[in-house]
């Protein structure tokens, strides 16, 4: 499987990769809510009644569907006698109301799973990677260009011989260095240069 | 001018983002190309590019017709050649119709190819729409987090959190799930002790978030921080930033973007979302090869893709659409049109179908009424145009001095302190007052609102007299006191809102300006609307209200104030015109509201006009620097083209490079030497007649190309840009032919032309670079960065401020 794997990786880089694991998450978006429309605790009538000689304003809400979302249905008890019942009503204003408890739990719970991921990745960058790197940094020959510096640490890194000089672990290295290296270059333009977005 | 970038070694396949082949140790030095790693090179340099392969050694032939890849990319930081990528994108979708008569795959592939934009369309409609569903769900609730939690499921924002419940009519926002922070930790939420603790987890809240948002700006996208506006309106003119519409950058957008406006922050999520959504654009146009290889139809793609990153902010595709053409789009073909459209539709409408806000609505301050209005208001409507331009001018001036002093001293140097400080002053500013308290978007919608009597706000606190309601049509009323602490409360808002936003908007957070600017016109509206109202009520008997608006009746609607001044602040600040006008009658669904709207607009953006030239978006572009050739403007001065070509008198002469008597050595040392980004062609150095013109980068590829994969190349080898090889004794070494490279039609201008007709060609075509010509031989040349700085010099600024190539 793993060579399978590797052909794979070398044909369908991560450039068509990405796109294609943003639309599994835009699936993954989209279905709950088609889903959920049907729960019966996400709907509701809701019925604002203002103040009517001595009554106060009430607010009434109750769970029923739309064609008996009406006065009549949902003001219960009414607080009028029946000969003002229409009077009443007709300062009433009932709306009806739908929402997907589980549309807003899966993003929730989405969002705060992608922070959570990107906070342990600052961790893992800030704290781990560098005790992780250091016994590769004294074995390469300074240089003066940094660019050289990287080419030649990515080129002296032991391939194994014969197979595959280019693992899903070494492209995934290859790719993250790359990142770093990006990254790098565009906090020096924007924060350190002032260049972009001051 | 940043050469670095395409020396930087890559090894392995390149990324979505660097759609440009970085070439393998490429560099300057030409000796090293000898002593590096054969199979590495072999990698880095060419089977990864688009999965095609140059595998082994090829033959001359196909040396000759292949284009090598890498030729016809361009470097980050530079401008595209808008003439060369058309040219290629007719000569694609030739090949492609006249392959279709062949076989069935080929007619398959041909409709494939016409239908592919449409379906481009369709998934960045999608993907836009649930991204600002995913974006408005979770600000929602993390705006609300700071002021407590709802116990019967955390992930409930207030509003959700009381809908099953009980609420009375004066108090609709208490229930017993939703427990502030001080119930939660002390059991009471009255008291002294409890405000104060409020108060304390409040702008704890606000600091953490805020603090996230910027250090996750930091770490993983610097790109993703300010509006995004500006750079999108230079990249669709055809400049290059590589990275700015990635992944990370969008995912990092995203998440931050929804931090900075939970945390309180005087800042919108219009510019961003615009700029999510072009992300999205670029990241879904490398499923499509038609768009993924050719920038000019990529362009076309953001275009429609900003539409329909406006259409789900506001809720307004029409206006969508005409956002992106009055203000990012730089060329906007009639067939983008349609598609923006089709992709504004199809954004709303999964917007609306993840129904953020419950009730089907797209935006949270989508308001109903269509109360009429009189002529006589004009006045006041035309009084708030006048207040939207003055403060408009007032907030792009100080707020490019703000921003020039973040970038020039030592201001910029702290930009995670920045912030925190920022955050801290605004979070401790806002509590006390209930206004600022609340987010902003729903402040808007309270001031939008129409005070009817289902309404219990302190806004709406009228004296009620029962027996003349009739119905739900209210007429006029003395306001009651409730009124006036909102009145002088929503004053203080005021004043607070257009000094923080000044220092707000340009943080190293993703901010944006539609709300503050909305909000802050909808306040001042909003005092001028119960202002006027109450003077109609107790002087109903003067003449000019007498006609109109007699005892009873109801003839002022404070919530049309609000929205006339939203309209003529927004105006004001960015400077537009129908789109804003069709945002604002989408947003409200009343056409009848069209004039007011169109009078206080137009008022705003003449006042602003007077006062200063440019709106926000063109001040940040000049900031920064970035070669953004204005279309809007008349270039109105008399100088010819040979004022502005170089080389100047005192200059060293053109560097040029002639057809076929230079050798290899002789080019590699004039790369070497000069930094230009192409050299023209000529029949010799004696003649100067002119062949063409051939660029730096494709001179550096097909050189490197040549020096691994042809026989018998040397340094002492002709090079030649002619058709067939010039006749030399048979002795010497084998001739590099790069005709293939050499662009044959470069545009020229004579040295007599005026300088309006220069800067009309480069407008209209998006030229890079105009030859200058004089009797037919070649004299100097103009580039796209020469005409910016001639433009800058004649409006007295400083050339040298133009930092891009």
């Amino acid at each position: 499987l793993f060579p399978q794997v590797s052909t794979m990786f070398a044909q369908c880089p991560w450039t068509c990769a990405s796109p294609v694991l943003l639309i599994a998450l835009l699936c993954c978006i989209l279905s709950p809510p088609a889903q959920a429309i049907k729960s019966s605790e996400d709907i509701r009538c809701k019925c604002v009644c203002p103040p009517y000689r001595n009554i106060t304003g009430q607010i009434y809400k109750k769970n029923v569907s739309q064609k008996d979302c009406n006065c009549l249905h949902v003001v219960e008890p009414m607080p009028v006698p029946g000969s003002d019942v229409e009077a009443y009503c007709l300062l009433c204003e009932c709306k009806y109301e739908e929402r997907s408890t589980t549309t807003i739990k899966v993003i929730i719970i989405i969002y705060l799973s992608v922070v959570g991921a990107l906070l342990l990745y600052m961790a893992f960058l800030v704290l781990v990677d560098p005790l992780i790197r250091k016994p590769d940094a004294y074995t390469q020959p300074l240089h003066n260009e940094e660019e050289n510096e990287d080419a030649r640490s990515l080129a002296a890194a032991p391939t194994p011989s014969g197979a595959r000089a280019n693992t899903v672990l070494e492209r995934v290295e290859g790719a993250q260095q790359r990142w770093k290296r990006q990254v790098q270059e565009q906090r020096k333009t924007v924060f350190d240069r002032h260049k972009m977005l001051s | 001018m940043d050469q670095k970038s395409y020396r930087r070694g890559s090894f392995q396949s390149s990324t979505s983002d660097e759609d440009m082949l970085e070439i393998a140790g490429a560099s300057l030095d030409f000796s090293m190309a000898d002593d590096d790693p054969p199979l590495d090179r072999e990698m880095g340099g060419f089977s990864s590019y688009n999965g095609g392969g140059m595998n082994g050694t090829s033959t001359i032939m196909d040396f000759l017709e292949e284009p090598l890849p890498g030729v016809g990319t361009y470097e980050d930081f530079n401008t595209i050649d808008w003439v060369r990528e058309k040219s290629r994108d007719r000569d694609r979708h030739r090949e492609i119709t006249s392959r279709s008569k062949e076989s069935t795959w080929a007619l398959i592939h041909s409709v494939s190819d016409a239908f592919s934009g449409w379906l481009l369309m369709l998934l960045i409609g999608l993907l836009a729409g649930s991204l600002a569903g995913l974006i408005d769900i979770s600000a929602h609730w993390m705006t609300d987090l700071k002021e407590g939690v709802c116990l019967a499921g955390f992930w409930f924002n207030h509003e959700h959190c009381c809908w099953k419940s009980n609420t009375t009519f004066m108090d609709r926002d208490k229930c017993p799930e939703w427990m502030s922070w001080s119930e939660l930790i002390l059991g009471h939420g009255e008291g002294a002790f409890a405000y104060i603790l409020n108060y304390f987890m409040y702008v704890t809240w606000a600091l953490l978030f805020s603090l996230l948002a910027v250090l996750l700006v930091k770490g993983f996208a610097p790109y993703a921080c300010g509006s995004g506006i500006p750079e999108i309106k230079t990249i669709l003119s055809g400049f290059i930033i590589r990275g700015y519409l990635g992944k990370w950058t969008l995912i990092i957008k995203t998440i931050t973007l929804v931090l900075a406006v939970s945390s309180g922050l005087s800042l919108g999520k219009e510019g961003p979302l615009v700029h999510v959504a072009c992300c999205c654009g670029n990241i879904l146009c490398h499923l499509f090869t038609k768009y993924r290889k050719n920038e000019a139809k990529r362009r076309e793609v953001l275009s429609a893709a900003a539409a329909a990153g406006v259409s789900v902010a506001f809720g307004a595709p029409i206006g969508g659409v005409l956002f992106s053409l009055e203000e990012v789009s730089y060329y906007f073909p009639l067939k983008t049109l349609w598609r923006s459209f089709f992709a504004a539709l199809v954004a709303a409408f999964t917007l609306r179908s993840i129904n953020p806000f419950g009730n089907s609505r797209l935006v949270l301050f989508y308001v109903e009424f269509h109360m009429p209005w009189h002529l006589l208001e004009l006045v006041p409507f035309i009084l708030l145009g006048i207040f939207g331009g003055l403060w408009g001018a007032f907030f792009i001036r100080s707020n490019i001095a703000w921003c020039r002093r973040r970038k020039t001293t030592r201001l910029g140097k702290y930009p995670v302190l920045e912030v925190f400080v920022v955050t801290a002053i605004t979070a401790v500013l806002a509590f006390p007052n209930e206004y600022t308290r609340m987010s902003t978007s729903e402040l808007i919608s309270e001031l939008f609102n129409d005070c009817g009597i289902l309404d219990s706000s302190k806004l709406c606190e009228y004296v009620n007299d029962f027996n003349s309601t009739k119905g739900d049509d209210l007429p006029d009323r003395a306001a009651g006191p409730g009124v006036y602490t909102a009145m002088w409360q929503l004053a203080l808002a005021l004043i607070m809102k257009v000094f923080i936003t000044i220092f707000t908007f340009g943080m190293k957070v993703p901010s944006g300006l539609f709300i503050p600017s909305m909000a802050v016109g909808a306040i001042a509206g909003r005092l001028l609307g119960v202002a006027m109202e109450q003077l109609a009520y107790y002087h109903h008997d003067w003449a000019i209200f007498s006609g109109w608006c007699s005892q009873g009746a109801d003839c002022i609607t404070p919530g049309l104030y609000a929205m006339v001044g939203a309209a003529a602040c927004l105006g004001g600040v960015t400077r537009m015109t129908v789109s804003l006008v069709v945002i604002m009658f989408e947003l409200t669904g009343g056409l009848e509201y069209i004039v007011p709207l169109m009078a206080a607009a137009m008022t705003s953006k003449w006042v602003a006009d007077a006062i200063g030239r440019e709106g926000i978006y063109d001040a940040h572009i000049r900031l920064n620097g970035y070669p953004f050739l204005e279309a809007k403007e008349e270039f109105s001065h008399k100088t010819l083209a040979m004022d502005v070509m170089r080389p100047r008198r005192n200059d060293p002469p053109l560097t040029v490079i002639t057809q076929d008597s230079m050798t290899v050595e002789d080019v590699e040392s004039i790369i070497n030497e000069t930094t230009y980004s192409g050299y023209p062609v000529v029949v010799s150095r004696e003649s100067q007649r002119l062949v063409g013109f051939v660029l730096r980068r494709d001179l550096i590829i097909s050189i490197e190309n040549a020096w691994k994969k042809q026989d018998g190349i040397v340094s002492t080898s002709i090079i030649y840009f002619t058709d067939h090889s010039p006749p030399l004794p048979p002795s010497s070494p084998s001739m590099l032919k790069l005709r293939s490279i050499l662009d044959l039609s470069p545009f020229t201008v004579t040295d007599q032309t005026p300088m309006e007709i220069v800067v009309d060609i480069f407008r209209k075509l998006g030229l890079r670079q105009c030859l200058v010509t004089h009797n037919g031989k070649l004299l100097g040349i103009i580039t796209k960065k020469d005409v910016l700085k001639h433009i800058a010099q004649l409006a007295n600024q400083d050339p040298d401020s133009i930092l891009f190539n």
